[in-house]
């Protein structure tokens, strides 16, 4: 019975003591759940506690509150903060949260600190880095962060005439015969396709043209075939693939296949699927620019440009890569998490790994756009 | 989901009359009878009874009378198949099998002709197959004569005449050289079924870009883009415009409008500049300031 009231106790104090420690000192992981990877309890009196209590902010989105622990309040109003952070129209930025953030101090003096700040924003279509270099300044007994507004160009009121072409589609009805004629799928066909083994696993990338005159929705799936002709796995392409091709449009795609090795594939199994679907020739993405910066720290980088009248809510970049004899070498893709007004530029920069970077000789960029309305 | 329930009952009349079979004797039934005809049976029966036909796809029950014929009358029967007549009167049984055939005359055809939508030349692109069904929806399985008739604008009409097998008759045609919708028409007896296929432009030919200078700017615009049969190819097909220079590049996907595309480079003195919509390629410019 004492036996039990003691471990009774034990576990009270044991429970108590593990309380504190985990308020004090936070795991980096529990910091993150609840909200930023700087810890709670910061204090302002050094530069990277400065930019830690913005950051949580940023992640709590206490606009409010972030902005009011500014340096350089008066360079720009609250609503300037919010919209650089959200952005001005809808976008990837509107509907993500902050992931966790890294604080990196550059240098210092007494008065004065310069702070890399790495924001990691969680969205539905993955993690967006915004990484931003802060000046810090000392007010008095504490410091306080100077921002480097990001201001987004403001497209005049204006009417913009578009005549792009549009396809509808009626399709069969559920009073029709069975032997009643529908619309067709439209014809699409892979027109290159390379496996090659990752670190990851075997990747497997390829180019997909809709060889038809009608707007095509489409995905690819692969099935890796082991010796004995037995399927290993079967993936898809899900969003390595700008999913809507006009006709005549190619897109590459890339599917994973994680811990899988090449050596045990024997042959691939490619299932291009497509079906008709309602869409517009507009908008009009022309991509300027593009570049790719050599190994190692290889970039492919560009800037895009809406030649048409709509704001784009959501663009997606899929850049190939070839090597000399005009081989696919590697498929990388970036969403970019502005919108895209029209006329005004806005870049990307893709990662491409070192090893690949070398192999690289040409490059093509296409652009998938998602607006609100979907395809129409 | 109604065969399942006819064929149930079946089962159930079937199973009730097995054990009156011995004692039973056959009824004076015709071979075969054409669906939704008209026929009569004759009982041998001194008592009341009730006849029950049970097929495939329907189940009939009739009370009978002793000493007159039963009647089925035009259109009560309309099920092809392979039926088993059983008349029950008091502990006699008497029973009997018939088929009822498909009616002869085709009265609906199902059509099916694929693809509803092909480039121009393509030897045997489009097929074309044809279920012939009596006014009962009954598939006539005896060798029925098809015609197949592939009328396309300003060309000549293709034709064929297939003799059905087993209620289907198919063939193919092929597309012709000029775009527009090609009517395709099945015809059995005096019914016919009408599909539209619609011929597209093939692969552009002869892709030609022009450049001259607007501004700061390149504008890029195409020939009237055409196939290899002189077909004007779709508007909305996407033109691609690359531009290279010094190591950069400037790329642009733009869709087919009245014919020609148009876009708008960056002027780099030295740039090349090529054309290319899908996988046929274009010529190449050297752009050189002025």
């Amino acid at each position: 019975m004492t036996g039990g009231r003691l471990l009774a106790v034990f576990l009270c104090l044991a429970t108590v003591g593990l309380v504190v420690i985990g308020t004090l000192w936070p795991v980096p992981a529990a910091a993150a759940w609840a909200g930023g990877t700087g810890g709670f309890i910061s204090s302002s009196s050094t530069p990277e506690g400065a930019v830690n209590n913005f950051a949580n902010d940023l992640g709590h989105h206490a606009w409010q509150e972030a902005y009011s622990t500014l340096a350089n309040k008066g360079e720009f109003t609250e609503q300037d903060f919010v919209r650089d952070m959200t952005g001005s129209y809808p976008g990837l930025r509107t509907y993500a949260s902050l992931d966790n953030f890294e604080v990196r101090p550059l240098h210092a003096s007494d008065n004065e600190a310069q702070v890399e700040l790495r924001l990691h924003w969680s969205t539905v279509v993955g993690t967006f880095l915004d990484t931003r270099t802060l000046q810090v300044v000392k007010n008095g007994d504490h410091w306080a962060p100077v921002w480097p507004i990001v201001k987004e160009q403001h497209v005049p009121p204006q009417v913009i005439p578009v005549t792009y072409l549009r396809w509808d589609v009626i399709y069969r009805g559920p009073e029709d015969d069975w032997g009643a004629q529908d619309v067709e799928a439209p014809h699409v066909r892979i027109i290159d396709m390379h496996p090659v083994e990752r670190a990851a696993g075997v990747v497997v990338l390829g180019e997909l043209l809709n060889e038809d005159v009608v707007p095509a929705y489409v995905s690819v799936k692969a099935t890796l075939l082991g010796k004995n002709g037995s399927p290993i796995a079967t993936e898809d392409s899900f969003d390595k693939i700008s999913h809507l091709l006009l006709p005549k449009q190619v897109t590459p795609f890339l599917i994973t296949f994680p811990n899988v090795s090449l050596s045990d594939v024997d042959s691939i199994h490619m299932d291009p699927t497509s079906s008709l679907v309602a869409a517009s020739a507009d908008p009009v993405i022309e991509i300027q620019n593009q570049k790719l910066s050599p190994a190692p720290d290889a970039w492919f980088s560009g800037s895009l440009v809406n030649q048409s009248g709509q704001n784009v809510s959501i663009a997606h970049v899929l850049g190939t890569f070839y090597d000399q004899s005009g081989q696919l070498v590697w498929v990388a893709d970036q969403y970019i998490d502005r919108a895209l007004l029209p006329q005004t530029p806005v870049s990307f920069a893709i990662p491409v790994p070192e090893d690949l970077a070398r192999k690289i000789s040409t490059e093509r960029a296409v652009v998938a756009t998602y607006s609100p309305g979907g395809f129409q | 989901m109604k065969h399942a329930f006819t064929f149930l009952i079946g089962v159930t009349v079937s199973a009730g009359a097995l054990p009156a079979l011995a004692q039973s004797g056959n009824l004076d039934l015709p071979k075969s009878i054409v669906a939704g005809s008209a026929f009569s049976i004759q009982s041998t029966s001194s008592a009341q009874g009730v006849l029950y036909i049970v097929g495939p796809g329907q189940v009939l029950k009739r009370d009978v009378q002793p000493g007159q014929p039963i009647t089925i009358a035009a259109g009560d029967l309309d099920c092809a198949g392979h039926y088993l007549a059983v008349l029950t009167s008091g502990s006699s049984t008497e029973t009997g099998e018939f088929d009822v055939v498909p009616g002869s005359q085709p009265a609906t055809l199902s059509f099916l002709a694929k693809p509803s939508r092909l480039p121009v030349g393509l030897q045997s692109g489009i097929s074309g197959a044809v279920y012939i069904f009596d006014a009962f929806q009954n598939l006539i399985t005896a060798p029925t004569p098809v015609s197949f008739q592939l009328s396309i604008p300003s060309e000549a009409t293709q034709s064929r005449t297939v003799v059905s097998r087993q209620g289907a008759a198919w063939t193919d045609m092929n597309s012709g050289s000029k775009d527009g919708n090609a009517k395709f028409v099945a015809q059995a007896g005096d019914v016919s079924a009408t599909r539209v296929i619609q011929q597209v432009p093939g692969d552009p030919c002869g892709l030609k870009m022009s450049a001259k200078k607007v501004g700061e700017q390149i504008q890029l615009e195409t020939d009237p883009l055409r196939d290899c049969s002189g077909n004007a190819v779709t508007d909305g097909t996407i033109v691609t415009f690359t531009e290279s220079w010094n190591g950069g590049q400037t790329t642009v996907d733009v869709p087919l409008k009245h014919g020609i595309a148009q876009a708008e480079v960056p002027a780099y003195n030295g740039a090349r500049i090529s054309v290319a919509t899908g996988v046929v390629m274009g010529n190449e410019i050297r752009w050189a300031n002025q």
